[in-house]
């Protein structure tokens, strides 16, 4: 479909599947794709750190401790529905052109979905699984432990992907709008000097990481709980 | 007289500040033996069994057991749930093990105990199972298993074959019998079947509705030290059946 399109010369912006598959390659072994990702990894990285472990953490607790919910929750949805591209201004002017503004934009665009994700399958714990707990005069910790989390697993891994995918966002939108450098740089670049196999090459090779880090969360979390393949 | 091992005393329980679910319960346990309580839905029934268990607090009135006043559950109570409450991510033994465990009971002595249990229930084979790998009944059985495990005197369930079909609540309710031959429990449990609460108990306590008071006591004194299967021909059970639903009639709409 890709290459008929591409062949059938509607605008020049759009190369046939053929010429990007061979820019991909060429990008992968002349260093490109090495220098830009070397860019970009370490700010992706902690961004993602940031945003598995403190929107579990954030999501969890508020699950846990109602009387934290009132305070979140609003800037949590807040920060899930607000268009975050016209936040990223503000982050350069906050933090200037550099790693910490990725990492923030990062965590701003994941870690609300797995707080969100995090915080509503706490909240999903069946009634009668935690009234079961405590008949059976579970301690608290028992009852998160055996009872909650487990229950809550799904929930916070579905979170844990969209937030990974919203991670992904960030980093790219960031280094499209704040600081020309890694992939986005690259993708602005090739686009300026029209090298738009390049830039398509570019594109697909950021799917194919994101792609590959969800598929491997999913890998993970099989290997972790595999007990729930048998449903 | 029996000895009394649990009783109830102006046991009441408003929801929402105003809605009464109980009024001036009091009811005795004997111990050793089988308590039902019947009456129709929304009498409050399942309310009483949950104050009993502690998952309730009363709005008035207590809960004693041998004459000391109890709050919250205790290792004296073990309660089996209508919906089975078992954890889907568990096995049959890890399940049957979760009373224990959260005791603090170590991982060797637990599973040696549910093993017993889960033998004694008929589950034998099955201790590696999922829950949505069994039958209804047969996850009821997991959760009686657990209910045994922790050893309490008082076995509370809460409509506990109301979610089976008819042929496998019969079976049910014959092996509980067995049980209760072998265990020596107390056992308290809800239920909406006149057949089932004259088959099993020894003491029916007929709960009238809205708000939840006792109506009526019925001692079914029928003969269950012979074969089980031929309780239900007894003319006794026959009659009782029909005395109980003339004075429930009255409370059904």
């Amino acid at each position: 479909m890709w290459e008929l399109a591409g062949r059938a010369d509607i605008s020049i912006a759009f190369p046939p599947f053929s010429k990007v598959a061979v820019a991909f390659v060429s990008m992968l072994f002349n260093g490109e794709f090495t220098a830009a990702y070397a860019d970009s990894l370490p700010p992706l990285l902690i961004g993602l750190c940031i945003t598995i472990i403190g929107g579990v953490i954030i999501g969890v607790s508020i699950g846990l401790v109602r009387s934290t919910e009132w305070f979140i929750m609003p800037l949590l949805i807040i920060f899930q529905t607000a268009p975050v591209s016209a936040l990223i201004p503000m982050l350069t002017y906050i933090y200037g052109i550099s790693d910490t503004a990725k990492v923030v934009a990062i965590v701003i665009l994941g870690m609300p979905l797995v707080a969100l994700n995090s915080y509503k399958g706490i909240q999903a714990t069946s009634p009668s699984l935690l009234e079961m707990a405590k008949s059976f005069r579970a301690s608290w910790f028992d009852t998160i432990l055996f009872v909650i989390l487990p229950s809550a697993q799904k929930m916070i891994f579905a979170g844990l992907r969209l937030g990974v995918s919203g991670a992904f966002i960030g980093i790219v939108l960031a280094e499209l709008l704040i600081t020309p450098t890694g992939i986005g740089d690259l993708i602005t670049y090739n686009r300026f000097v029209a090298h738009y196999d390049k830039m398509f090459a570019t594109i697909v090779s950021i799917l194919a990481v994101a792609g590959l880090t969800l598929g491997g969360m999913s890998k993970l979390e099989d290997l972790l709980f595999p007990s729930e393949k048998n449903e | 007289m029996d000895d009394i091992i649990l009783k109830t005393e102006d046991v009441g329980v408003i929801y929402d500040r105003s809605i009464v679910a109980l009024e001036n319960v009091s009811l005795n346990v004997p111990t050793g033996k089988l308590t039902a309580i019947l009456g129709p839905s929304g009498c409050g029934k399942t309310t009483l069994l949950k104050v009993i268990a502690g998952l309730i607090e009363p709005s008035s009135g207590t809960v004693k057991i041998r004459d000391k006043e109890t709050i919250g559950p205790g290792p004296d109570r073990a309660l089996v749930f209508q919906d089975f409450a078992l954890l889907p991510w568990a096995t049959v033994l890890q399940n049957v093990a979760f009373g224990l465990r959260a005791q603090g009971v170590s991982k060797r002595e637990r599973e040696k105990t549910s093993l017993t249990y889960i033998k004694e229930v008929g589950l034998s084979g099955f201790e590696d199972k999922y829950p949505h790998q069994l039958s209804g009944g047969m996850r009821q059985r997991t959760g009686l298993a657990r209910a045994l495990t922790v050893n309490s005197e008082i076995l509370l369930m809460d409509e506990p074959f109301s979610a089976v079909d008819e042929q496998m609540r019969r079976k049910l309710q014959e092996d509980l019998l067995e049980l209760l031959k072998i265990e020596n429990k107390t056992v308290i449990f809800v239920t909406h079947s006149i057949e089932e609460a004259v088959y099993l108990a020894d003491q029916v306590v007929i709960l009238s509705g809205r708000p939840g008071s006792i109506a009526e006591i019925v001692y079914p004194e029928i003969d269950r030290l012979g074969e089980i299967d031929l309780i239900r021909r007894q003319p006794r059970y026959v009659e009782l059946v029909d005395e109980i639903w003339s004075s429930l009639k009255s409370y059904v709409e």
